[in-house]
């Protein structure tokens, strides 16, 4: 009689499904998954360290490399820490800006997990189709922000900015007729808000066709029904957040349960799923999507109604404007106080969550009264995420791993950090 | 009856063939992609890519070492050694930009209050050799000469805005 072991299997950190650098160890039972060990840490940068040893300003830049598909989401909460511990109210033009790109960047996190699981449990098509859309969403962060992925918009009091009023276009081409460009330039005729209004009037009926290649495909639902089941009181023992908790029916959304910024003015919809497998988290995200878009045109409507500050106007904690500091002395010394020492807190301490699109992400600051963080911490959603991997793939096929790993939606920035 | 239309669809691959239809619709669409690198994607004036530095019309550079970029800098990627020149101004004699450091946030040309170091939309760059990595005084000013006219016109487009 042969000895009969499982096999241990090591799924990346190298594998292309891995979603970055996921190390998991793998015992199998022929093709059955018996346990499965994720090992995280290759991705560690130290971002809370870091962030003890920089003025605080400065470490917004380091938030959005935390979780790099939704990098405003990060900066959200860091920022709402801060002015938590300062006491200070943002402007409201500034608190709708920010609603609307954090369901910007919803939207660009949840095209970016559709493509990305699509393509795992082998859906070509859709991929390409989201990155389409991801493409003029980038162009709005490119445009507030000056770049497309990392913006470093938000600050403390408020964001940078304020919205451009001009798109950049197309430019003419030898590859394209007149009529062409004037085609690809339509859009970008107006303001950027213009442009948004544009890009949600469209997008519904991507979302559409989103679900006519996935939702009721035999082999789609194949793949995700009934695959990695969390039943409500499991989601929530293991601390679940985000669609991944509504997932599994449990209506819980901070956007709705503790309102920020504006959310509390927004009309929209929390989607629950009913059994918790792969196959209703995909259908909460998608729905989520369309929620998302409902947000921004409230957004839009309420922003081009009412021009404002987008910037607290205490030089205490932000700086002057361009023009006033190469004017006056007084500005100057504020601007060269704020650049260099920045600005420092009350001692105590704050935590601030936000709804970000993969769950609760929460930054918890400890501040010793200096101008930089005693200690941060990051509450990563994927974290927790991860940490269920285990029971959501004991049992099934190792095919399936790649589409637990998928619906959890994970992101190595942010849980390794 | 509900029943029947479903077992037929599920019988003739309905939900398959609508999704076959729907990307072969695309065959006679418009494409949207672009011929890179002879056509490029709309860039913002806001856009953030390779550093420069820039001198005033009539020449004179317009650092003044004050160092404000160096201090805002998160990564420490900003290195400035400074001194006065033979005319009685201060001048940097060393001005380094790590570009591997380098998180492109912005912040130095945010904090910067003389408008002399820049991020440009220069994002079509490379290193070749061991070392290109870091930008001297030299370089940030020569880029800052060869794309002056872009510069002053993208800082113009956005000034009302910071």
């Amino acid at each position: 009689m042969p000895e009969v072991r499982n096999f241990t299997l090591n799924f990346g950190p190298q594998h292309p499904a891995a979603h970055g650098v996921l190390r998991l160890v793998l015992e199998l039972d022929g093709e059955v998954v018996q346990k499965a060990d994720p090992h995280i840490g290759l991705l560690h940068r130290g971002t809370e360290k870091l962030a003890e040893s920089k003025p605080f300003n400065q470490s917004i830049g380091y938030m959005d490399r935390l979780d790099y598909v939704s990098m405003m989401c990060n900066e959200h909460a860091y920022v709402m820490a801060i002015e938590k511990l300062l006491g200070v109210t943002v402007p409201l033009r500034a608190q709708y800006i920010r609603v609307m790109f954090d369901e910007i960047t919803r939207i660009l996190n949840h095209l970016m997990w559709l493509g990305a699981h699509g393509l795992d449990i082998g859906a070509m098509t859709v991929f390409l189709y989201c990155f389409r859309e991801r493409e003029d969403l980038m162009d709005c962060y490119e445009a507030v922000s000056g770049t497309r992925m990392h913006a470093t918009y938000y600050r403390p009091g408020g964001v940078y900015r304020d919205l451009p009023d001009t798109m950049p276009i197309y430019q003419p081409s030898k590859f394209r007729s007149r009529k062409e460009i004037d085609r690809l330039n339509a859009a970008r005729a107006g303001s950027l808000l213009d442009f948004i209004q544009d890009f949600t009037n469209r997008f519904p009926a991507c979302v559409d066709e989103y679900e006519t290649l996935l939702t009721d495909n035999r082999i789609w639902k194949q793949r995700t029904v009934n695959i990695g089941v969390l039943t409500p009181e499991r989601a929530k023992a293991l601390s679940m957040t985000g669609p991944v908790l509504r997932g599994s029916g449990v209506v819980w959304d901070l956007r709705k349960h503790q309102p920020y910024d504006v959310y509390d003015r927004m009309n929209f919809d929390i989607p629950v799923g009913v059994n918790g497998d792969c196959y209703d988290r995909y259908l909460v995200r998608i729905e989520e999507m369309r929620q998302s878009n409902r947000i921004i045109q409230q957004c839009i409507a309420w922003l081009k109604a009412n021009p404002g500050p987008v910037m607290l106007d205490d030089h205490k904690i932000t700086p002057p404007r361009r023009v006033e500091m190469k004017g006056d002395m007084e500005s100057l010394i504020h601007h060269f106080k704020l650049f260099t020492e920045g600005y420092t807190v009350p001692k105590g301490e704050a935590y601030a969550a936000v709804e970000a699109p993969k769950g609760e992400f929460g930054v918890w600051l400890v501040s010793d009264g200096a101008n930089k963080p005693y200690r941060l911490k990051a509450r990563a959603p994927g974290f927790a995420h991860l940490a269920a991997m285990d029971e959501m793939v004991r049992g099934h096929m190792l095919a399936d791993v790649v589409a637990v790993i998928g619906t959890l939606d994970i992101v190595f920035g942010e849980i390794d950090r | 009856m509900r029943a029947l239309r479903q077992f037929a669809k599920t019988l003739f691959l309905g939900e398959l063939l609508q999704g076959l239809a729907l990307t072969f619709r695309y065959m006679w669409k418009p494409k949207f992609t672009v011929h890179y690198p002879e056509e490029k994607t709309p860039q913002s004036v806001r856009y953030r890519g390779l550093h420069a530095l820039r001198r005033y019309p009539n020449g004179e550079e317009r650092c003044i070492a004050c160092k404000l970029c160096e201090a805002v800098c998160p990564a420490l990627a900003i290195t400035i050694e400074s001194d006065v020149s033979a005319d009685g101004t201060r001048r940097t004699t060393r001005y380094d930009i790590d570009l591997f450091k380098c998180i492109y946030c912005g912040f130095c040309e945010e904090a910067c209050p003389v408008d002399a170091i820049v991020e440009t939309r220069i994002h079509e760059y490379h290193m070749e050799n061991r070392g290109e990595n870091i930008m001297n005084k030299d370089k940030l000013l020569a880029i800052g000469e060869r794309y002056e006219s872009m510069i002053a016109a993208d800082k113009l487009a956005d000034a009302p805005y910071r």
